[in-house]
């Protein structure tokens, strides 16, 4: 590391559209100190790719890169298509909770499954943000949201075990709270290959952070500290305590072969046959 | 096996739908597996990876045409191909694919709806599904072959239309045309017009405006290219709030294609300077018509007939012509009335349209109960 972090030169000279209080300032500010401090001097061997919702707006177009503003849900397809084309880029997705595990959940599972080699960032706010606060599928049971008045009567999802059972190479939760483990679970996502999910839970003081009690959202990210568990020390928890704490960690690593190196493995052996 | 060479070949419909997109220069394939489409995702998971290209079964259609933007912003030509219950899952993203200027071809094989329907009967229900299945304000570029010598020729028509006009193409096939296998005449590859979309100079930044059709670059060409199916300027920055800058993207989006409606419509056109009865037809139902032709003949009536091999844009000024000179048109298609309407719309007073329909449950339209019906007409009794 030479230059000192300036976020500014891997950014367009645009307004950011985040809330004051945010946790999606932290995410993009992880994720660019990470890019740093591997040495990316510009983001042009990346491509982003995102949905709708306010933390798909984390990439674009407020990167200085390539990025691809999908539908609602429908980021990972379109990141498969440009991958398997051009594996010499680094596809990175940013979505929301809604987006990746809600709308866009079989893609998610799907991905990880084949072993994609793209990093999916998926910031869990617990709530659909941008249309307002209403429940979403990582919404804790009995959270009062717009669409759940009397309480949520569902129970989340914890997607970063559902990316393990379905095959990613690397799955890490995260908190707004925990910014510098955050950058460094990125680094390490960025650096191995395959299917790789890094899940950040968030503060929306706006959209849910008030409606359940939180004054600020300083009071959000002291909530996420005090509520932390790491996965050695949720051994120790109940199933039923386990339901009010957020389980921070590394959940896998591992080094299976990548969907990219499978499939052109398999044209390779298909050109043989094609010269005859 | 390369590209295939010119020859001639005994061929499926769906087959050669597939070799025309590989000589066209198609390298990515995703699709979800739907009969009567099948065929095409088969045959190219075995025959693109033998010229170096992709071809991969998603979880969904939805996620099938995801991949082949995905693909097209990646530089590629790529496709995807389904049936009615697949191409209604597609509807949001062809919007995203026209609102992103992406070239991409989509088949749909039409199979009988609604719904799940008959899945292995021939309908022709898709035609303003085709037109209108997106939300918002849109033009469609949609070709309808009716033999598998067209299935050849116009999938590689739907991909240089889509090179040309940045926009997504459809390729609005039918279960039997799709199914048939005939003689497939492939001419020498060099004589083939092939388009590719135009790419950007260094140093260029509007990839979404100031042209009619902008240069496209490719991600990972160093243009730090924005994308978003949200209302953009011409540097693809999202721009929701100002009116201007929505109507000067969507009436640029409408009329690339629009404005090039004579460029993009192409008919098969028989007697329209003088006849006793007008057909307008497409796909499978156009077969019928060819024989109908002789028989009527042979019956003293000159049958005269527009066949159309788009769709869409909507050749409105030959149906006008052949409705000056016939005075009856028939449409006959196997859906309760959809090209019916725009033939009365282009023929506007001049001529007196007839519909001609049939649910066929697989049961097509026969030449018989053509003739049948062009007799009724030409002697009063329709
Ligand atoms: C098909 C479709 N359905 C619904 C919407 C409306 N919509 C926009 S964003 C959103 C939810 C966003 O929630 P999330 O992904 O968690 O992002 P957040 O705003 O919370 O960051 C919804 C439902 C849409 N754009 N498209
Ligand atoms: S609504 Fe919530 S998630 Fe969206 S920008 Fe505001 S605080 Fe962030
Ligand atoms: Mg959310």
């Amino acid at each position: 590391m030479t230059e000192a972090f300036s976020i500014k030169k891997y950014l367009r000279d645009l307004k950011l559209p985040f809330c004051p209080g945010c946790g999606a300032f932290t995410v993009m500010n992880a994720f660019l100190r990470a890019v740093h401090e591997l040495g990316y001097e510009d983001l042009s061997s990346f491509v982003f790719c995102s949905g709708i919702g306010c933390s798909s707006w984390i990439p674009s177009p407020y990167f200085l890169a390539d990025s691809i503003h999908t539908l609602h849900g429908r980021s990972i397809p379109v990141a498969t298509g440009v991958k398997l084309m051009r594996p010499d880029l680094n596809v990175v997705v940013f979505g929301g909770d809604g987006d990746i595990a809600g709308i866009g959940l079989s893609h998610f599972v799907h991905a990880a499954r084949r072993n994609l080699d793209i990093l999916v960032i998926m910031v869990n706010n617990m709530v659909y943000g941008m249309t307002g606060g209403q429940v979403a599928p990582t919404t804790p049971l009995k959270a009062k949201t717009t669409t759940t008045p009397y309480g949520c009567f569902e129970y989340p999802l914890d997607a970063v075990k559902l990316a393990v059972v379905a095959g990613a190479n690397y799955a890490a939760r995260w908190t707004t709270a925990h910014s510098n483990e955050l950058k460094e679970a990125i680094k390490k996502a960025l650096r191995l290959k395959g299917f790789r999910f890094v899940e950040v839970v968030s503060q929306c003081p706006t959209a849910f952070g008030r409606r359940i009690g939180f004054k600020s959202a300083a009071e959000m990210i002291k909530w996420f500290r005090e509520n932390s568990t790491t996965l050695e020390q949720a051994k120790k928890f109940s199933e039923e305590d386990l339901t009010t704490k957020i389980i921070i960690g590394e959940f896998i690593e591992r080094h299976r072969p990548t969907l990219t190196e499978n499939i052109y493995a398999a044209i390779k052996e298909a050109q043989k046959i094609g010269q005859n | 096996m390369g590209i295939v060479k010119s020859g001639v070949y005994f061929w499926q419909g769906n087959e050669a739908c597939a070799e025309a997109a590989i000589v066209v220069g198609c390298r990515f394939f995703a699709g979800y597996p739907i009969t009567p489409a099948s065929e095409i995702a088969e045959h190219l998971a075995w025959r693109l990876p033998q010229v170096g290209g992709i071809a991969i079964q998603m979880e969904d259609e939805i996620a099938s045409i995801g991949a082949v933007i995905g693909a097209s912003w990646a530089g590629a030509k790529a496709m995807t191909a389904t049936s009615g219950p697949g191409f209604s899952l597609m509807q949001e993203s062809i919007g995203y694919a026209f609102m992103t200027e992406t070239p991409c071809v989509i088949v749909n094989v039409q199979r009988a709806g609604p719904s799940t329907g008959q899945a292995t009967k021939c309908a022709q229900g898709d035609v303003m599904q085709s037109r209108w299945g997106t939300h918002g304000d849109y033009s469609a570029i949609v070709l309808s072959p009716n033999s598998v010598q067209e299935m050849f020729t116009l999938t590689i028509r739907a991909f240089n239309l889509a090179e040309k006009y940045r926009t997504p193409v459809v390729l609005l096939s039918d279960e039997v045309v799709a199914h048939m296998r005939e003689k497939v005449v492939v001419p020498p590859i060099e004589t083939l017009e092939m388009v590719n979309r135009k790419k950007p100079k260094p140093g260029d930044k509007a990839f979404f405006g100031l042209e009619e059709v902008p240069p496209m670059p490719a991600v990972g060409e160093g243009f730090n290219v924005a994308v978003t199916g949200s209302t953009h300027d011409e540097y693809g920055i999202r721009f929701t709030a100002d009116p201007l800058v929505h109507r000067r993207l969507v009436e640029r989006l409408n009329g690339k294609i629009q404005n090039h409606a004579d460029e993009i419509v192409d008919v098969e056109c028989c007697n329209i300077e003088g006849c006793d009865v007008g057909i307008v037809a497409f796909g499978c139902t156009s077969r019928a018509v060819y024989d109908v032709v002789e028989e009527a003949k042979a019956n003293g009536i000159t049958v005269g007939y527009v066949r159309l091999k788009t769709l869409w844009p909507f050749p409105d000024e030959i149906v006008r012509k052949l409705a000056e000179a016939a005075g009856k048109i028939i449409v006959p298609e196997m859906n309760l009335r959809q090209v019916y309407y725009e033939v009365k719309r282009a023929a506007g007073d001049v001529a007196k349209v007839v519909p001609f329909n049939k649910i066929g449950g697989g049961e097509l339209i026969t030449p018989e109960e053509l003739l049948k019906k062009i007799l009724e007409v030409v002697r009063g009794r329709d």
